[in-house]
């Protein structure tokens, strides 16, 4: 017994040590998405490691749903983990308020910090303080099958209504050969479904809050909204559709079952890849759609690189943030990999740069980033900010609980009115419990 | 017979497990006791206050709460009923002799090794995704419409997952019960005219119910806690349909970050636990006495 | 007579346990099949897939992105130390609660399994909390430790279930040679236990090997195991049934390897007081 307890504390004490690191080096851990754009970055870490032979960057990679968990848990608790943080626009103006993130307004001159694009600087900057420095930026937009259009007899206007849409779904259906006239988010989640939704409904007129923070789900423009939505999926759409977030769409739109979709403009860039796609030269592209009320269907995200405060390693981190996210780094991927893959819809630069304008998608990305602002996003005055959410804590929350009530009734379980009075009912709840209503 | 010295011996070599179990019971059990009458939220930190029972009553209020205690036992008892039974017929089947035993052995326990994130993501993406999965594909082939499982019918889905995970434990524990089993006895019954249904019943049966017994109750422990499977399938959806009480609890805490919410919700939890617990051994804890 | 149909018999067993054993291992071999297929070829009729080139290109994919190695040594660091840290606690408990029982050594017994009752999301912050302030987030340490404590009370009522098997004439006689408490342990329970506790060995380090929630709460790099590794690669943006599949392959092929070899040692010990 004597002699196992000793080896036993010999190899813990062994493995302590083996974890030491080199007293030299700076190394910060980075919190990241797996998404194709981060991937690309751990790539092309030669470069960095060049410029900064002594900061050694240790990459965490996380679906979405586990990276924000994780990361708000740390940086709730002050735990200490991180050193750079990937949070997108709806994380940034809490946290910043609530000062858990260093201000970048200190970064170096050549960063070009006023070449941001306005709408994406508006949205991280809290008080005059930039809290994150956007990596890529994208709205949503309308991507659709020239040759189905063509074969159907419609031609996409740049800027089409929701009738409009409804026509061209229902005129490129052909369920018996799996082709789908429109594919589009059906997931329950605060982002997933709801990120959708939430745009599709400002540009019917609705809003999630009035002025007094009362919920409006009993409203007619949400109401027209979950019916046409409804509509649209269970008339044109794949099967199971309430189960397809992103991926699941973007698999199928690959596939060519799709005749159009609706979501993130970073899609186009899959989606004209022929190494992955089977139409990717039979796409065009259209503003995300309107019914003539003042707002579009479209949303606002950007991902962004923060730094916790309290981190230890700042110097280190901010060198890493204004590489990761400066023009250096736009060339550097463009010369390895083509300008298409560029991370987009963050510098105005970019959209100046003719090579750039070759791209198919660019122009129409730019203009569906300018045509959303997260100050103003709905047709009527609201009390929040953000286009497809509400920045509040509480609205991962009530968002992701209304999502899987509208994805129930995609699903068929319930009827649009009983997820409609579902939504009011635990949304009204929440509110109250939060205190922003009495 | 236990002599005096060796029962202070005993007490002494007991007492590191019950030390360490005990600090890990009350430690935690204890903060999330007192974070459960906070209003503590994780992005607000430092305005935590008192809050009472009031953490208690809106956790219990929620419409969601009824609904996640029955999936709870629902998950529970439809996951023993298929390894049960689904191990007794297996082991019977793999107690006979026949070619390449060891094998078939094998790959009738290999569920049990695979963490359970992979079999859900398994299942969901590649077995019963609607479009893309193998059910789709066999349907498609046989001119039926694809079932969409996870949409339609999903706590019934995450129960065959979890099944799945736990068969080849129940099928293990049986086999080697059955391996015990004593042959004489068994030949004789025949001779005397016993067919295999009475010799089953009155024969192999009784010799399973400690085995039984202990494959439910280490079961159960495991089954009320089920998390992960439905974290990476259903997200608890659609609405609540496969919500169960540990996902209500991490529903609370990590998505709406309201951890007195959440803390309430765990001490709940275990409080039903233990009900369950409680009746179990009632039931059929005499099995487990030598 | 009797032998024909015990051969039409024979038949009938080994076909239908075939069967029901491929239908079971099923899903596995499909992650294998499709870890070596293209993305575009993973999501094809089963038919297709079975058709279509055969790649190493997900291995190497996933190889490049993330460190397998090091999420292996990890786990094999967590599950290995955790079990013999939770053998070296058990087993003098067990021998205590097997032979020298007392009035409550049920309820002990009992009540050491009901810690295990507690949802770990509910004491996920504390836990954090806990960690954080003495410095073991993300430590290997840190981790064993609570990997220990959560099987601990499985571990020790396998280990008591076990040795009660052992017939308590053997220790009688053996201290009336003379034979003092250690000599008792070492010499005439272990190697009569060897079985049982090589099979709770062996369902400890499934176990842990498997422990898919603290070893993601817990942990960000430096001790990240392989449940870690594969949560980067479930739900990334874009086809990804081929490398999920081949991260899923490589995460457990080690533990399916181990269970294969040992499957005799596993099942040995798994009577539960059943064999007399």
């Amino acid at each position: 017994m004597k002699l196992t307890c000793r080896a036993l504390l010999g190899v813990t004490v062994a493995l302590g040590l083996s974890g030491a690191a080199l007293a030299e080096e700076t190394t910060i851990t980075v919190a990241t998405v797996n998404n194709g754009d981060m991937i690309r970055m751990q790539g092309l870490m030669d470069a960095f490691y060049a410029k900064y032979p002594d900061i050694k960057v240790e990459w965490v990679t996380l679906e979405e749903n586990v990276l924000r968990q994780k990361v708000t848990t740390d940086i709730a608790t002050k735990g200490g983990q991180f050193d750079v943080l990937t949070i997108g626009t709806y994380e940034v103006p809490i946290w910043g308020k609530a000062g858990w993130l260093v201000s970048l307004n200190d970064l170096p001159a050549d960063y070009d910090v006023d070449d941001l694009l306005p709408a994406i600087r508006g949205g991280l900057t809290v008080d005059g303080n930039l809290y994150a420095a956007p990596f890529y930026g994208e709205s949503s937009m309308v991507m659709y099958r020239t040759d189905l259009m063509e074969k159907a007899g419609l031609t996409m206007p740049e800027a089409p209504t929701w009738a409009f849409i409804k026509e061209a779904a229902a005129a490129m259906t052909d369920k018996a050969n799996e082709v789908y006239g429109i594919c589009l988010r059906g997931k329950a989640g605060w982002g997933e479904n709801m990120a959708f939704l939430t745009a599709m409904s400002n540009s019917y007129g609705a809003k999630w809050f009035d002025m007094d923070w009362k919920p409006q789900f009993d409203s007619a423009a949400w109401k027209e909204t979950l019916t046409d939505y409804l509509a649209l999926l269970n008339e044109y759409g794949p099967p199971g559709a309430s189960n397809n977030g992103f991926n699941e769409n973007l698999a199928l739109f690959q596939q060519g079952k799709c005749g159009m979709w609706i979501d993130a403009t970073v899609a186009a860039s899959f989606v004209t890849n022929p190494k992955d796609s089977t139409v990717a030269d039979k796409v065009g592209f259209a503003l995300a759609p309107d019914t003539g009320k003042g707002k579009r269907g479209n949303w606002l995200w950007a991902w962004n690189l923060g730094i916790p405060a309290g981190t230890e390693k700042l110097d280190a981190a901010k060198a890493f943030v204004g590489w990761a996210t400066s023009k250096e780094y736009t060339a550097l991927v463009a010369e390895k990999e083509g300008w298409a893959n560029v991370p987009p819809g963050t510098r105005s630069s970019l959209y100046a740069n003719p090579e750039y304008a070759k791209v198919p998608f660019a122009k129409m990305t730019l203009d569906s980033i300018n045509a959303a602002d997260p100050t103003k996003p709905t047709v009527d005055e609201v009390p929040y900010v953000g286009v497809q959410f509400v920045a509040i804590p509480e609205f991962q929350g009530i968002g992701t609980a209304v999502g899987q009530q509208f994805s129930a009734a995609l699903a068929g379980s319930i009827s649009a009115d009983e997820a409609l009075a579902k939504a009011q009912e635990l949304t009204t709840a929440e509110m109250t419990r939060a205190g922003y209503l009495k | 017979m236990a002599t005096k010295h060796s029962r202070m011996a005993a007490r002494l070599m007991v007492s590191p497990a019950v030390i360490l179990l005990f600090l890990w019971m009350i430690v935690p059990l204890g903060m999330t006791l007192y974070f459960s009458l906070l209003r503590y939220n994780l992005l607000m930190p430092g305005m935590e206050s008192w809050a009472g029972l009031d953490n208690y009553r809106y956790f219990i209020g929620q419409s969601a709460f009824w609904q996640a205690l029955g999936n709870t036992l629902a998950l529970v008892g439809g996951v023993l009923a298929i390894t049960v039974l689904g191990g007794i017929a297996l082991a019977l089947l793999l107690d006979q002799p026949f070619k390449g035993q060891g094998v078939v052995r094998v790959l009738v326990i290999a569920p049990f090794f695979v963490m359970p994130t992979v079999s859900a993501l398994v299942w969901k993406n590649m077995l019963m995704n609607p479009v893309n999965g193998i059910f789709a594909h066999i349907a498609k082939a046989l001119g039926l419409q694809p079932f969409d499982f996870l949409a339609h019918a999903p706590l019934a889905s995450i129960i065959v997952i979890v099944a799945w995970s736990w068969l080849p434990f129940a099928t293990l524990i049986l086999l080697t019960a059955l391996q015990s089993l004593d042959r004489e006895q068994m030949e004789a019954a025949e001779m005397d005219g016993a067919n295999w249904l009475n010799r089953f019943l009155y024969l192999t049966l009784p010799h399973l119910t400690r085995s039984i017994t202990v494959v439910v109750l280490i079961q159960t422990i495991f089954l009320l806690s089920v998390f992960a499977e439905i974290l990476v399938t259903t997200n608890g959806g659609p609405g609540t349909a496969s919500t169960n009480l540990p996902y209500l609890v991490y529903a609370q805490s990590l998505l709406n970050f309201d951890v007195g919410g959440g803390s309430a919700g765990g001490i709940v939890a275990v409080i039903l636990a233990n009900i369950v617990a409680v009746f179990l051994m009632r039931m059929i804890g005499k099995n487990l006495e030598t | 007579m009797a032998r024909k149909s015990s051969a039409t018999r024979q038949a009938v067993v080994t076909i239908s346990a075939w069967t029901v054993g491929l239908v079971i291992f099923f899903p596995i071999l499909w992650i294998i099949v499709l870890s070596f297929k293209s993305e575009g070829d993973a999501i094809g009729t089963p038919l297709a897939v079975l058709t279509s080139a055969w790649t190493l290109d997900s291995y190497v994919e996933v190889q490049e992105r993330s460190n397998y190695l090091r999420h292996f040594w990890n786990s094999v660091v967590l599950s290995l130390g955790s079990t013999l840290i939770a053998l070296a606690i058990a087993i003098p408990a067990a021998w205590a609660m097997a032979f020298a029982p007392g009035r409550r050594t049920k309820d002990l017994l009992m009540w050491m399994l009901s810690t295990k009752m507690m949802p770990a999301v509910g004491v996920l912050v504390p836990m954090y909390l806990l960690f954080r302030d003495f410095g073991l987030l993300d430590t290997r340490v840190g981790l064993v430790g609570v990997l220990t404590l959560i099987n601990l009370p499985i571990v020790i009522w396998m280990l008591y279930t076990y040795f009660k098997e052992i017939p308590g004439e053997i220790l009688e006689a053996a201290r009336m040679d003379g034979a003092g408490l250690r000599a008792e342990i070492l010499y005439i329970l272990t190697p009569m236990a060897v079985p049982g506790i090589a099979s709770t060995l062996l369902l400890n380090v499934i176990l842990a090997w498997n422990e898919a929630f603290w070893t993601l709460q817990l942990t960000t790099s430096k001790a990240a195991p392989l449940t870690q590794f594969i949560a980067s690669y479930s739900s990334p943006e874009g086809l990804f049934y081929a490398k999920l599949s081949a991260a899923s392959t490589m995460a457990i092929a080690p533990i399916l390897i181990l269970g294969w070899f040992s499957q005799k040692q596993l099942v040995r010990g798994l009577t539960f007081g059943a064999v007399k």
